[in-house]
């Protein structure tokens, strides 16, 4: 059995084990984030509400075969996690443009500065039109014009400058 | 009926509608605050939308937002729950002028019923006996007088106040002018209104109020009393039916009183109207609840009638199918209310997670509460967390039923006021049913 692979086995049920026992942790002390680094190993957590993401840290030079699948799944979501969202500061319908003839507000690729007003959202009859709140590239839109909104609701990603 | 209700409420009450809703086919709508955002029951509703933070002031009592979520959701009515909006009758004509039927009585009786004064009129003309004290908001010379005229003590009111609030006794001149000064500064900040008006304070009274329902078609019935003198600051701890020191006669008055008072007001929903009796047996009339109550299950468990579905089918504009001679009280059924206070800190509410949690359970044992293992207690709302009820042939029988039931209850490691509800429980006054209003804060 070659180094490598040995090393690979070793490091998959450690990791199993070792994560279980580290979401218990989490649980138990109400912890949001957990991040422990072993050497060359780094194991990182992230507990959103009721929710728990697991991203196995990058083990370098000894990921293969599927592990490889949840490296790049880590990566794209650390990644992810220096995004800002704008969300919905009140419960309504989200529009993405000023009127139904317009064309939309903001696109994704677009640049917002913080005053950059990206949609309306309509509480009782009342159109609220709401700022990008941060400077940044429109990633991701995240709610579909009419689509009712929550209080917190992320509306869209934007990557900032 | 109604296909589809938002429930404008939390916690334990917020389920119970749920509840209710479910068993009537109703579908709900809940309303959250991000503070409440992983709590469980919130599953059992069809759709839950949060509104806010966890501050009631920007969520459970935003209007505009409730309103906002009740046009997206497209709800045909808002059950208020109690607490909060509950009492709010500018809330309920926003509500119906939006087309949403509000779940509770109609503007106009909320009002009335709300102004303790214009209460205190009301039921002085439906000849409900009333404490001696002002006929209305009086300045601090009239109430010295008035006090002289009807003797110390006295209890200073807040006439936009309530369900304890807002009120301070004066043995005295001297006290009473001060505490006019301080209680009319708490009135305006609490309530925002400063005005105050003064009844005769009765000592060692027993707090026993009626269970009254009643539809859109002007029937009115009651569902027996409640006795709830076992209060803490104003705030009940323990309630019970049948009230066990009242004669019937008295029984029979004050139910008769209930139902002549709500029936004046033009009332339908569920209500309660809340009494003073004296060690005498006389009563007098104490204010009206225009909402559901906390304490509805001790009735509920006695009377075999569900309040709640009932208020929704009257909002709904059913009339009452149930006869004055049918509803027949069985047994006696106690309610504990469980807060997550330390007795032992001056009941410090505690807030954190649940980490053990056995409730009780068996024969006569109906358990309502919204918390379980892993719940965690926001400390941005009231501290109770579960009611524990009980319902046996006698009253002997409720309280070895409700003292097993405190014993097998366990929660760790949030404290809790189980400790004291058990020595209640053993206390010899109790268990003989000699308890008043001050005896929580006499005895321990």
């Amino acid at each position: 059995m070659s180094e490598q692979s040995k090393n690979h086995r070793k490091g998959q049920s450690m990791d199993v084990k070792e994560i279980k026992k580290l979401i218990d942790l989490m649980v138990k002390n109400d912890l949001r984030e957990l991040e422990i680094r072993d050497g060359e190993r780094r194991i990182s957590l992230k507990r959103g509400v009721g929710e728990l993401v697991p991203l196995v840290g990058a083990q370098t030079g000894e990921q293969e075969g599927n592990n490889s699948q949840q490296l790049a799944k880590a990566e794209k979501e650390s990644s992810e996690t220096q995004m800002e969202s704008i969300v919905s500061p009140m419960v309504g319908t989200f529009y993405n443009a000023p009127n139904p003839e317009s064309g939309p507000y903001v696109q994704v690729g677009e640049t917002v500065t913080a005053d950059t007003v990206v949609c309306i959202v309509e509480a009782m009859k009342v159109m609220n039109e709401i700022k990008a709140g941060v400077n940044g590239v429109v990633e991701k839109v995240l709610v579909a014009s009419g689509e009712a909104v929550e209080f917190g609701q992320q509306m869209f990603i934007v990557r900032p400058t | 009926m109604f296909s589809r209700i938002l429930v404008a409420n939390r916690g334990e009450i917020a389920l119970r509608i749920i509840r209710a809703c479910r068993e009537l086919g109703v579908q709900t709508v809940a309303v959250y605050s991000q503070e409440d955002a992983g709590s469980a029951h919130l599953q059992l509703a069809d759709d839950s939308i949060c509104i806010g933070p966890g501050a009631a002031g920007e969520s459970y009592l935003n209007i505009p937002r409730i309103i906002s979520a009740a046009e997206i959701a497209d709800v045909q009515a808002i059950h208020p729950g109690y607490g909060f909006l509950a009492e709010n009758a500018h809330f309920a004509e926003i509500c119906r002028s939006c087309k949403i039927e509000f779940i509770g009585p109609s503007v106009e009786s909320m009002s009335l019923l709300g102004d303790k004064v214009a209460a205190r009129k009301l039921a002085k003309r439906a000849q409900v006996p009333v404490k001696q004290g002002s006929e209305s908001a009086v300045s601090d010379e009239e109430a010295v007088k008035i006090a002289l005229e009807i003797g110390y003590p006295v209890m200073i009111k807040a006439s936009g106040g309530g369900g304890g609030r807002g009120m301070r006794q004066a043995h005295n001149e001297i006290s009473l002018r001060a505490g006019l000064n301080a209680a009319r500064a708490e009135a305006q900040a609490a309530f925002g209104c400063a005005d105050l008006f003064i009844e005769k304070l009765i000592e060692r009274a027993r707090h026993v109020e009626v269970q009254v329902l009643a539809d859109m078609q002007g029937k009115v019935i009651h569902l027996g009393e409640r006795d709830c003198s076992l209060q803490r600051r104003h705030q009940k701890l323990v309630e019970e039916t049948p009230s066990p020191v009242i004669s019937e006669q008295t029984r029979a008055a004050l139910a008769r009183a209930a139902v002549r008072l709500l029936g004046k007001a033009k009332y339908f929903s569920a209500g309660t109207v809340e009494f003073l009796v004296d060690q005498k047996g006389d009563f007098s009339f104490l204010e009206v609840n225009t909402r559901i109550q906390v304490e509805h299950p001790v009735t509920e468990m006695a009377t075999g009638v569900d309040l709640v579905k009932w208020q929704i089918r009257i909002a709904a504009g059913e009339p009452l199918s149930l006869e004055q001679d049918e509803i027949k009280a069985q047994g006696v059924a106690m309610e504990c209310r469980i807060n997550a206070e330390d007795p032992a800190n001056d009941f410090r509410p505690c807030a954190g997670t649940i980490e053990e949690f056995r409730p009780p359970g068996g024969p006569g044992v109906r358990f309502d509460s919204h918390v379980y293992a892993g719940y965690r207690i926001s400390p941005c709302y009231d501290s109770c967390i579960a009611k524990l009820i009980v319902h046996q042939p006698s009253r002997g029988e409720a309280i070895t039923c409700m003292r097993r039931a405190l014993e097998e209850f366990h929660i760790a490691p949030i404290k809790t006021t189980i400790p004291l509800l058990k020595q209640i429980f053993n206390h010899r006054d109790f268990i003989r049913g000699k308890v008043d209003t001050e005896f929580i804060e006499r005895t321990w």
